[in-house]
């Protein structure tokens, strides 16, 4: 199996701040909104290099995220950011609206995002946000799996035209995938060749699956690692081509099974290519207080978890 | 520049548009769109500054105009189309299938003249703050008009908008809020009695002023001494608009009942019986 480098260690909503900043000083137009947490989300190296450009909306999601359209409307790049909680349900109407129906250019940026927020508690672990925003008609959906990938999206997205969704977290994590690497939105990395299974990975659980793929080549099975950046549009090929190969599958990620990536996988499996699949996500529940990796075990997210997802797809092809 | 008289003589091709409009697919709400007649007449046909032949979406180096309760769209649609912005003939395709007229206005289907979906109350102050914010940002001093319902200020994001547009001193901002008292299950005193709207939002640091939305001499007088006020104040300006809901058709003034019901045959022709047919009906 590939090895991969571990670059360093970083949380990917650094990446954001740092590709946001490239992002501005590339483009005059990309402007950036807060709803009172820059230093959460980064945004602080943007805000004091183009004060002008900075918005600060208060506690007042809703606001920020109409407003948004509106700068969209004028030919602005606007650049929200908040919590994955506050960037989604609890707006969910004003994106419908304002930004996905009427087609706003508008990057919702969304720090925070699953279980690995931590001790802050279910109340700010939200599970459900790819599922909400990849319902809406217009909106692209995107989770990269570490720093440098988070920058590179940021700064695909700032060139695409039309509503995004960006997620990503708050925890350390390895740093694995290349330093300016190109971000091709909808184009699924193919990260180790294998012909006994593929695993389907999204966000932190990119990594933990790399952890998972390792031990499972020690165990004598050829695995797949695919990166799927893009939840929506999802890269039906790379899916199918990898799935004719393998077989069966596994899919992992820091989200609810309903409305994940998982259940895109299967939509699409289901209609082109009936294949076994075996879903790491958590499972219909709320989280809780504890540490990400505490959480990740107790939730069933964990390496561990890909692993026997894994022996367990391959057994039942 | 229109006089007064010539300005309400659309107003009754408008307030027959609406009427007719509803009528024909016994959908849509008539009530607060006659309310509004005089209002986006004048706006259209004299106070806004704007581009009717070549619609910009981007709104750049023009007045933008901003719907936010946007189930008055057949008032809306209707001065649309009489200014230009699309063949009234359009009009007859209201709320039908594969219309670019959608029950509330929406940017789908790329009709001229909308630049937002509103429909879903509450969203329109923001949607035109960030319209103020790009103006400031590219040095365009024109204007971003936005009318918001009496009942919709119950929306708590309103509220949140407000606070952002004053905070910012958002002095290109002029909303006018359709003050006719009534929302869909009765008077909007019965259902959430806040009163004095104007002093609420000079407390949340606005201009306030106050005019009959349904006197045209008063509409052009306000608004327009709004616009020149606006130069030299550092706050947004809100409009308390007084209306009539359903002004102009007697058996539908003052009432909720006609906020969200279409006319009948008989209606209709009671109805058009009180509106003079000023530019030729679609």
């Amino acid at each position: 199996m590939k090895k991969f480098e571990i670059l360093g260690n970083a949380d990917t909503r650094s990446g954001f701040g740092a590709g946001l900043l490239e992002a501005a000083q590339a483009d005059d137009r990309v402007v950036g909104l807060c709803a009172d947490l820059t230093g959460s989300l980064k945004m602080n190296a943007f805000q004091d290099a183009y004060p002008d450009r900075f918005f600060q909306a208060g506690i007042a999601e809703a606001n920020m995220m109409g407003m948004a359209a509106g700068l969209a409307n004028g030919g602005k790049i606007p650049f929200t950011g908040t919590f994955a909680n506050f960037s989604t349900g609890r707006v969910y109407d004003q994106i419908r609206q304002s930004i996905a129906y009427s087609d706003k250019n508008v990057k919702i940026c969304a720090s925070h995002a699953g279980l690995t927020l931590g001790e802050d508690g279910a109340t700010h672990q939200i599970l459900e946000d790819l599922g909400m925003m990849k319902m809406l008609p217009n909106m692209t959906v995107i989770n990269p799996c570490d720093f440098n990938q988070t920058k590179a999206a940021t700064l695909a997205i700032a060139k695409h035209n039309g509503p995004v969704y960006l997620r990503f977290g708050r925890p350390k994590m390895p740093i694995f995938t290349p330093e300016n690497q190109v971000f091709e939105i909808g184009k699924a990395v193919t990260l180790n060749e294998g012909t006994d299974v593929s695993i389907f990975c999204t966000g932190h659980l990119v990594w933990k699956s790399i952890e998972a793929a390792q031990e499972l080549e020690e165990r004598g099975y050829s695995v797949e690692i695919i990166n799927i950046h893009t939840i929506k549009p999802l890269d039906d090929a790379a899916i199918l081509k990898s799935v004719a190969k393998t077989k069966c599958v596994v899919t992992a990620e820091e989200h609810q099974m309903n409305g994940g990536l998982g259940d895109s996988v299967c939509q699409l499996l289901a209609r082109e290519m009936p294949t076994p699949v075996e879903m790491v996500a958590v499972n219909d529940r709320f989280g809780e207080s504890g540490t990400p990796a505490e959480l990740m075990t107790k939730y069933g997210i964990d390496t561990d978890d890909v692993i026997a997802a894994a022996e367990r797809a391959m057994a039942r092809k | 520049m229109p006089s007064s008289e010539k300005l309400q003589e659309i107003a009754s091709q408008v307030r027959r548009d609406i009427v007719r409009m509803v009528h024909a697919v016994n959908s849509g709400h008539p009530g607060g769109s006659l309310g509004c007649a005089d209002y986006f007449t004048a706006l259209y046909f004299e106070l806004m500054e704007h581009n009717a032949e070549k619609f910009n979406m981007s709104g750049n180096g023009e007045d933008v105009f901003i719907l936010s309760n946007g189930h008055i769209s057949p008032a809306f649609y209707s001065v649309l189309a009489r200014s230009g912005y699309f063949p009234v003939d359009e009009l007859a395709t209201f709320r039908k299938l594969n219309s670019r007229l959608q029950g509330h206005p929406a940017t789908e289907e790329h009709l001229p003249g909308v630049r937002v979906a509103t429909g879903s109350l509450g969203q329109g102050i923001s949607f035109s703050n960030g319209i103020a914010l790009q103006k400031r940002l590219d040095g365009d001093t024109h204007f971003v008009f936005c009318n918001v319902g009496d009942g919709e200020l119950q929306e708590g994001q309103n509220w949140e908008a407000i606070m952002f547009a004053a905070h910012n001193k958002l002095n290109r901002l002029i909303v006018t809020v359709d003050d006719n008292k009534q929302q869909i299950d009765g008077s909007t005193l019965d259902i959430m009695g806040f009163t004095d709207l104007g002093a609420k939002f000079e407390s949340f640091g606005w201009n306030v002023l106050h005019m009959n939305g349904n006197n045209m001499d008063d509409i052009l007088d306000t608004v327009k001494s709004a616009q020149k006020a606006a130069e030299n104040i550092d706050k947004p300006t809100v409009i308390i608009m007084e209306t009539d809901m359903g002004q102009g058709v007697d058996f539908m003034m003052g009432s909720h009942k006609w906020h969200g019901v279409a006319p009948n045959d008989e209606q209709l022709e009671q109805a058009l019986a009180q509106l003079p047919e000023t530019l030729g009906d679609y």
